[in-house]
């Protein structure tokens, strides 16, 4: 039989080495594993910015990346500042985000869903980017946002028009400050009205892919709503070239006004073939016929040249604003890169700042703290007015510019003059209107990932 | 009936696109027996021709206006075209205008010079090899290329307007009192893809040059025998071949603005041209392209979509399915060739 003498100084290094024991598990957790993915721990941040580097929409990938690459630089207190100094909220103080250097990895969509999402899964696997931003196509959106809202992480996106992306499609760890077709059709209907005339008949002809069919739907029912008719709407192949085929039809259709759901280069062929088929020229039903662009890019208007003179449009943001904060982002980006920037670049920069204010105002790059911080959250000063990140759908709610082609250009890059700033009442809409998948639309769940 | 018209119309400088480049493809595949994956490429290059001397030609000079402001509210710098301040403004700008046509000029011996560079720099190298390994080896070729020209011009379409005296349309139906508007552009392009066609047809069939061409594409071994450097003759028929396509390229820039895929965009329907027409068969490809330029203008009428959902992009692979159930050899193949 043994005999255990228990003394004090025994029994407090027992309970010691038990307590260590016991903390043991927690603190191998806590130091091995993150909260949620891609926590920074050192002294740095990286933001994954996937942009089309090839492809048909590589000029605008690069223009994109030039004012991500300028947020960056701006965030971590370089520079002017840029629209720092205008943004409405002061969270930011130019020493990167919650004191951390903000980097970032570049990835190619290729402007293909399947391309987009490996770029950004390699982002945010090998490379530890705590936010993705970047895209010019709703399909690469809608990919890419799926993927991001698995892995835990926000999706910030770039150029994305569908109504889908904050519709049917929309994601809780998914934000996006350009506008839609919805949008684009409540805010072009009233002008087209106002310019053309409400008795007109209208032939539209659509990119057969999601952005086309809800740039479509949304434009006939804003034109339909103020007396316009639809008299055909013709769907055409992404891949197409020569419209001419698609064109000559319109001609003996009885229709006055051609609208063109198209983009890129799908819109830079379709517009020059309209106007090489003299349909610019032509009067019918004793109107003068014209023709539409819902959706404009500045790159747009520089590819189709002369023909888009006088063509109406809309924008989500011009360079030739005057307002302080487009004033302030002009300049920046013009002073570094000798040109001034495209709607999708200042999308792109306001989303980097825009995730950046988010973070410093939960005090966490927990996504679930930077999805509570944006959603809800108003704000001014980034070149659009006062804008509403709606809480319901993670869409902005702002001003849309309707814009026509430069009569009288200036200089080269005066291809678009804004002709009517529609105030934001104008193109809200409830968060389940049957456009944007009505009731059954829901974020889900943020995903903290981890 | 006016509709109808129309889309032949429509279908004509389609198709003069499609056989011209078919044609280069069949000079190719009968007098090398290569099966050019390339050939797009040359007539994307061939665009891009225009494209470099307009702005060649638009090359400027600057001078500051200070009544006037950029973007950044600095003095605007207004550019002159150097061709102008040359010629003065009135010849100057009549240049520059006329810088698609001129490319002509430029883009023939340029073509030429590309398509022998190609021939015999990498081509010749597998004379030899499986088809397949030709397909890769061209098709690699043309990625190369389209990538180039992006690197060099972006990846925006880039517009290359026809000279003003040659915009607007033309009522082709006016003596018959119908309405056929049509832009007079495409009809320079119909002509001229008639007149390079038969050039080439006339070059082929009452030359020396073209008769012992023939020859070596009937029979290259008895050619060869008696003494006739054939491999040097074919060697010129693909710089020829390059410049057809390049030509069908410079003249399509202001029908389609150019961008660097737009050859990819015709290739593999060139190639469905060729096979319908007839591997090897000139006459064979220019009449398909024709035949297929017209029926897939036809299929993207209003009325053919409606009835027949997606018929627009299938068309043309369903006339081949056709064409080669019924003629194995095509519209207008030989026997024996690609029979062995």
């Amino acid at each position: 039989m043994s005999k255990y003498n228990v003394t004090r100084r025994g029994a407090l290094k027992t309970g010691a080495a038990a307590g260590a024991g016991l903390a043991l598990p927690t603190i191998f957790t806590a130091s091995s594993a993150h909260a949620f993915t891609n926590e920074p721990t050192g002294s740095t941040v990286t933001l994954g910015f996937n942009v089309p580097q090839s492809g048909p929409y590589a000029d605008e990938g690069a223009d994109e990346l030039r004012a991500q690459q300028l947020a960056v630089e701006h965030l971590n207190g370089e520079g002017d500042g840029g629209m720092l100094n205008t943004f409405s909220s002061k969270a930011l103080d130019g020493t990167g985000i919650l004191g951390k250097k903000v980097t970032f990895v570049t990835g190619d969509t290729q402007t293909k869903s399947d391309a987009a999402r490996a770029s950004a899964k390699s982002m945010i696997e090998k490379d530890g980017a705590i936010m993705v931003n970047g895209g010019s196509s709703s399909g690469v959106a809608v990919a890419v946002q799926g993927l991001c809202q698995e892995a835990g992480i926000i999706f910030m996106a770039g150029l994305t028009h569908a109504n889908d992306t904050t519709g049917k499609d929309r994601k809780a760890n998914g934000f996006r400050h350009f506008f839609n077709a919805y949008m684009s059709g409540a805010a072009l209907a009233p002008v087209l009205a106002n310019a053309y005339g409400k008795e007109r008949r209208a032939y539209h002809l659509t990119a057969d892919y999601n952005w086309g069919w809800t740039q479509q739907e949304s434009i006939q029912a804003s034109t339909e709503a103020l007396g316009w008719e639809t008299v055909e709407n013709v769907l055409t192949p992404l891949a197409s070239t020569d419209f001419s085929s698609y064109i000559a039809p319109v001609l003996n259709s009885g229709a006055d006004v051609l609208v063109l759901n198209h983009y890129g280069g799908n819109m830079v062929n379709s517009l020059t073939n309209a106007v090489q088929f003299g349909l610019r020229d032509k009067m019918v039903n004793g109107k003068q016929f014209e023709i539409v662009v819902p959706l404009y890019s500045e790159l747009m208007a520089a590819g189709a040249g002369e023909n888009i003179k006088g063509v109406l449009g809309s924008m989500n943001w011009n360079w030739q604003l005057t307002d302080e904060g487009s004033k302030a982002f002009v300049k920046s980006f013009g002073e570094k890169y000798g040109r001034p920037p495209s709607n999708s670049a200042h999308t792109c920069y306001a989303q980097v700042l825009l995730y950046a204010d988010a973070v410093a105002r939960a005090g966490s790059f927990a996504p679930c703290a930077v999805v509570e911080a944006l959603e809800g959250f108003e704000f001014d000063g980034l070149g659009n007015g006062p804008t509403l990140y709606r809480a319901e759908d993670h869409q902005c709610f702002k001003d849309v510019l309707v814009v026509k082609g430069a009569e009288n250009p200036t200089n080269e890059y005066d291809t678009l003059e804004v002709v009517e700033v529609t105030p934001r009442a104008q193109v809200e809409y409830p968060p389940n209107h049957p456009m944007f998948g009505g009731d059954e639309a829901s974020l889900g769940e943020c995903n903290d990932g981890a | 009936m006016d509709a109808i018209l129309l889309q032949i119309l429509n279908g004509l400088d389609k198709g003069s696109a499609y056989a011209l480049i078919a044609l280069g493809l069949t000079l190719i595949f009968g007098t090398l027996g290569v099966v050019n994956f390339a050939h797009g490429a040359l007539f994307m290059l061939g665009a891009f021709c225009a494209v470099t001397l307009q702005r060649l030609l638009s090359l400027s000079f600057e001078t500051i206006d200070e009544t006037k402001t950029d973007f950044l509210g600095n003095p605007l710098k207004v550019k002159t075209p150097y061709v102008e301040g040359w010629f003065g403004p009135e010849v100057g700008g009549a240049i520059i205008d006329w810088a698609v046509p001129l490319s002509i000029l430029v883009a023939i011996p340029i073509m030429i010079g590309i398509g022998f560079a190609m021939e015999r720099g990498l081509i010749k190298h597998f004379y030899k090899r499986p088809h397949a390994d030709q397909i890769l080896v061209t098709f690699g070729l043309a990625i190369v290329l389209q990538e180039v020209i992006k690197y060099f011009f972006g990846a925006n379409p880039i517009q290359t307007p026809p000279p003003d005296a040659l915009l607007g349309v033309v009522n082709l139906g006016s003596w018959l009192g119908l309405d056929l508007p049509y832009p007079i552009w495409r009809l320079v392009y119909f002509l001229f893809a008639i007149v390079v066609i038969g050039g080439v047809f006339s070059f082929l069939q009452f030359t020396t040059f073209g008769m012992v061409v023939r020859a070596g594409m009937a029979d290259r071994e008895t050619v060869g025998l008696l003494g006739i450097d054939i491999d040097r003759r074919f060697t010129i028929m693909f710089g020829l071949a390059a410049a057809v396509a390049g030509l069908a390229g410079v003249m399509y820039g202001p029908i389609v603005a150019p961008n660097y895929h737009m050859g990819m965009d015709f290739l593999v329907l060139s190639f469905v041209v060729v096979v319908v027409g007839g591997m090897g068969s000139l006459p064979g490809a220019v009449l398909a392209g024709f035949m297929l330029g017209i029926l897939e203008s036809f299929a993207s009428t209003t009325w053919a979509t409606t009835t027949l959902p997606g018929i627009n992009q299938i068309i043309i692979y369903l006339v081949a399915i056709i064409v080669l159930l019924t003629r194995p050899r095509g519209l207008m193949g030989r026997k024996g060739v690609m029979e062995e």
